[in-house]
This record gives structure tokens, C-alpha cells and sequence, in this order.
């Protein structure tokens, strides 16, 4: 199970990337795992504002269906349309080419908070694991 | 006469004899009613295709196997079925339920007639000691022997369209000869088995029932066999999607012993014209005559989300029915799912096919249209 060090982390396994004021969301290799073939994703429209978590969309997969929770509060920019025409992108790439979202992070926010680091989120799997 | 077969571990779930095998293929387990059961290999949707477009290997060592023998066995499973076992030749199967007096489903069951006095009773594996029960007290009258079997018997299914010409080069009969719900002795891959033509995919397949010690050299001659026909191990996830394309109940999901088989569009399996009285007889009757109180119903889903057992359907916003089993289908390409619908709508839905269905999906009313079961139909 894959972790990458330079992400961080929600307990709802969501993966969010920061650059300067926009943020990459998606779910990662642990959620895709758990869910089998993802057939669907729902995520918001550009222009529709998340807050950090909160639902803001859903993954279906063949067995059962699961929220996302935005890990950040801002305003979505761009969705991956790739997803859209080949949900699978999220079991095979999950923190690649299945990105689900793009925000642009609320300027007084400053860094989103809350967020668990790669070792954080592989104590917390290991032990969802058990 | 009954014995009981008690081999669980205090708590754990029990394993099948292929347990190793599907650890060694990198399989996800699930506890399946009790058992140690592969969910999938890998993707369940690739394995899904792999029986529609080839051929897939299933351990369905969980399934219950009760003996049922002795001179007055075939009266005795009569009297506690709703089918005529008597009617059966030996070397053939059928479909078909025991319900409680009230006509209720207590299990949906496959009954092979192996010989004039000998029966066996295939039971779903969350339903066995159940329909154990049953079956030792229904025969009380009988000159009938009922022994649960389970665990003497494994099974491993390859079904798909090449399930033949995979299995017959290690088969000791000729396939050919073996009919849709017929079953023979046979040596597979030097072991002896008991072969079934008979499946839960809407496919052409084969359930080979083995000893124990026999499962996993079958299932390893299959796989060295069938690699080059395209054959890959499916676990429970694809099984039950295959089934729900091919239209076939699940026990827990289309029936319960609050139902009756009329209600599921199962009166078939009911043998009104068996002469004897069979346990639930009168209530089955009567609802035979008043016709059945819910229409269980094939949906596809107009959006990409997907109805799952327990979603409301409605018809003009309004309470219509419920969702029974609901699964994105790999062979149609939408969501599909089968329901239990009030009777009047199922009737007003089959005469307006563009009419307001739709199923209430986590709060947002999805447009779905009512289609005839199965969903899918083999090529012949």
C-alpha cells in the first residue's frame, strides 16, 4: 500500500497536494483498495466552494458507495474529466492521473489545518488494518 | 434420524479446503455467513467479464450439502419441499424451496436425485443448519436418514463460455452427455467428483463436488488447464453480479420467510399437483389465488449512480416499492437492480414504459426503467 511522503492525509483517506495557494484532492491508495472497482465519481462543479470536512461528493464502486470530504475550504477550479470517462483511473493511479479535484484555497485560511502527515495516515491505516 | 455437523471454531469464521490456494493468489477475504470466502482476486469487474467472455473458477466450498437416503426419502423430501423430488430420475436436479406453514422461504435450494433412495440437498451456506432442522424434522415420519454433509464435500465451479473445453480433456465422461441440471460421478484431473451442470451466472458451467482433499488439485488442474482459454479465479463479488444480470434471486436480498415464492415470480418451484400434503401447502394456495402481495421487478438506472438494496422506488414521487439488490452492470454498461414493487405499479409501469419511475438514490430521485428479468441472456 502506497503512501507518498509528500502528501498529507485525512482520516476519511482523502490525499491533498499544496501549491502556493492551490490544492489536489483525491482518495488514495488505502479508499481504493477498500472499494473495489470505482465505477463513478461525483465531485463539485468548478466554481461551487468546499469546506474542509465536509461531504462534497461521492465515490461508487461495484460493492458500495462512499462520501468525499473536502480536506480544504476554498473554491473548486478544475475537475479531472479523465475520471469522468474512466473511473478506473482512480484504482490504478489513485494519486496521479486520478485526481479528482483542484481548490483554490480562501486567502486568510492560510495552510488548511487538520491534516495528518504520511506517517500519521500509515498509523492510522495500520491500525484500521488490525 | 439426523447428525449434526459441528466443525466451527468457537467465533472464527471457518475456512474451505482451498483457503491456501486463494491466499497464495493475493485473494481479499471476506466473512461470508460463517466462512473464510475470497470477495475477489483483483478487480471483480475483470473477473466479472472473464465468465461472460471465457470461463471463471469459483470455491463454493461454503454452500451446505445435507444426504437425504433411505426407501422413503423421495416421499419425505415431498412432504417438506415445495418441489416433487420424487418426480426426479436419477442423475437429475432441480430448483426449488422449502418454506415454513405460512409459505414462507425459509432457503432457495438445488435437490439432486443421485439414486432411487438417495438425495442430496444443496443449501445456501447462511441457511444450512436452518433447513437442516427442518428437513430431520419434516422425514420424522419417513423411512428417510438425513445427515448434514458439509463437510465432507468441497465444490469448485468453472462456469463461462469455455467452461466445456477446459474441463473436458480432464474429465472422465463426456460432457456432451451431460445435460442442463443433470449430475453424474466422474473422474476430473485423476479425483472423483460429482458433476453438476448447474451455475449461478447465466452461463453454461459445471459445480464439481469433491472431497476435501481433493479441491485443490481440481482446482489447480482447471487452472493450469484453462489459462490459455482465459479462465481466472472469481470470487463473491462477481458471483453476485453475475447473478443479478442473469435475473436469479439471492436469499437475504429477493427472498425471505416473509415472502413466498409468487411474490419473487417463482410459482414454479410450488408442485401443487403432488399428490400428499407438503408443509406450507394451504397458505400457498391461498396466495396463489390472491396473487402476490409485492412483484419483484428489473430496474435500469437512468444516471451513472448506482440503487442498492434498501433505496426507495417511487412512481410519480410517490412510495412504490424497494430496491432488493442493485449493482453497476459490467455487461450492460448501467446501473441495474431488481425491486419488489407494489402490484399496481408494476402493472401501470409495464404498460408506460416512459412512465415516472425512478429510484430515490441517497436523497436524489435517479429516473430508472422497468425491464424483464434477466437482464442478460447467454448467446446460444
Amino acid at each position: 500500500m502506497t503512501i507518498p511522503a509528500e502528501l498529507h492525509y485525512t482520516a476519511e483517506h482523502e490525499w491533498v497536494s499544496v501549491d502556493g495557494t492551490t490544492a489536489s484532492v483525491g482518495i488514495t491508495d488505502y479508499a481504493q483498495r477498500a472499494l473495489g472497482d470505482v465505477v463513478f465519481v461525483s465531485v463539485p462543479a468548478a466554481g461551487t466552494r468546499v469546506t474542509a470536512g465536509e461531504p462534497c461528493g461521492e465515490v461508487e464502486s461495484t460493492k458500495s458507495v462512499s462520501d468525499i470530504y473536502s480536506p480544504v475550504t476554498g473554491e473548486v477550479t478544475e475537475v479531472n474529466g479523465d475520471v469522468d470517462d474512466d473511473p478506473g483511473l482512480v484504482n490504478s493511479d489513485p494519486y496521479g492521473a486520478g485526481w479528482l479535484m483542484r481548490v483554490q484555497l480562501d486567502e486568510d485560511e492560510g495552510e488548511p489545518s487538520g491534516l495528518l502527515t504520511a506517517d500519521e495516515y500509515a498509523e492510522l491505516t495500520a491500525e484500521q488494518e488490525d | 434420524m439426523m447428525t449434526r455437523d459441528d466443525a466451527q471454531q468457537g467465533g472464527q469464521p471457518r475456512s474451505t479446503p482451498l483457503r491456501e490456494v486463494h491466499e497464495r493468489l493475493g485473494a481479499s477475504m471476506t466473512d461470508f455467513a460463517g466462512w473464510l470466502m475470497p470477495l475477489r482476486y483483483g478487480s471483480e469487474t475483470a473477473e466479472h467479464r472473464a465468465v461472460r467472455g471465457a470461463a471463471g473458477l469459483f470455491d463454493l466450498s461454503h454452500m451446505g450439502e445435507i444426504a437425504v437416503t433411505g426407501a422413503g426419502a423421495a416421499d419425505a423430501l415431498d412432504y417438506a419441499l415445495t418441489g416433487q423430488p420424487s418426480a426426479l430420475a436419477p442423475g437429475r436436479a432441480r430448483y426449488t424451496m422449502i418454506c415454513a406453514p405460512d409459505g414462507g422461504i425459509l432457503d432457495d435450494l438445488i435437490v439432486y436425485r443421485l439414486a432411487d433412495t438417495e438425495f442430496m440437498v444443496v443449501a445456501n451456506a447462511a441457511n444450512t443448519a436452518v433447513v437442516l432442522a427442518e428437513l430431520a424434522e419434516r422425514a420424522g415420519g419417513h423411512d428417510a436418514q438425513v445427515q448434514d454433509q458439509t463437510s465432507d464435500w468441497a465444490l469448485v465451479a468453472i462456469q463461462g463460455p469455455h467452461a466445456s473445453r477446459i474441463l473436458a480433456p480432464l474429465t472422465s465422461i463426456p460432457l456432451d452427455g451431460v445435460r442442463y441440471y443433470a449430475s453424474q460421478p466422474a473422474v476430473v484431473a485423476g479425483r472423483p467428483v460429482l458433476l453438476a451442470r448447474t451455475g449461478y451466472t447465466g452461463e453454461d458451467g459445471f459445480e464439481l463436488f469433491t472431497g476435501p482433499a481433493d479441491a485443490e488439485p481440481v482446482w489447480l488442474a482447471l487452472t493450469a488447464a484453462g489459462g490459455a482459454d482465459g479462465l481466472r479465479p472469481a470470487g463473491l463479488a462477481a458471483r453476485d453480479t453475475l447473478r443479478l444480470e442473469a435475473g436469479m434471486p439471492l436469499y437475504g436480498n429477493e427472498l425471505t420467510a416473509k415472502l413466498t415464492p409468487f411474490e419473487a415470480g417463482l410459482g414454479r418451484v410450488v408442485a401443487f399437483s403432488k399428490p400428499g400434503d407438503f408443509v406450507g401447502r394451504v397458505a400457498l394456495a391461498e396466495r396463489a389465488e390472491a396473487g402476490p402481495v409485492q412483484v419483484l421487478a428489473g430496474l435500469t438506472i437512468g444516471s451513472r449512480r448506482v440503487a442498492r438494496r434498501g433505496h426507495p422506488v417511487l412512481w410519480d414521487g410517490g412510495a412504490a416499492g424497494t430496491v432488493t439488490s442493485g449493482a453497476p452492470s459490467p455487461t450492460l454498461g448501467v446501473p441495474i437492480a431488481m425491486a419488489y414493487l407494489d402490484p399496481a405499479v408494476a402493472r401501470q409501469a409495464e404498460t408506460d414504459a416512459g412512465g415516472p419511475l425512478a429510484v430515490d438514490i441517497r436523497g436524489t430521485a435517479e429516473p430508472a426503467r422497468l425491464v424483464s428479468l434477466p437482464f442478460y441472456h447467454r448467446p446460444r
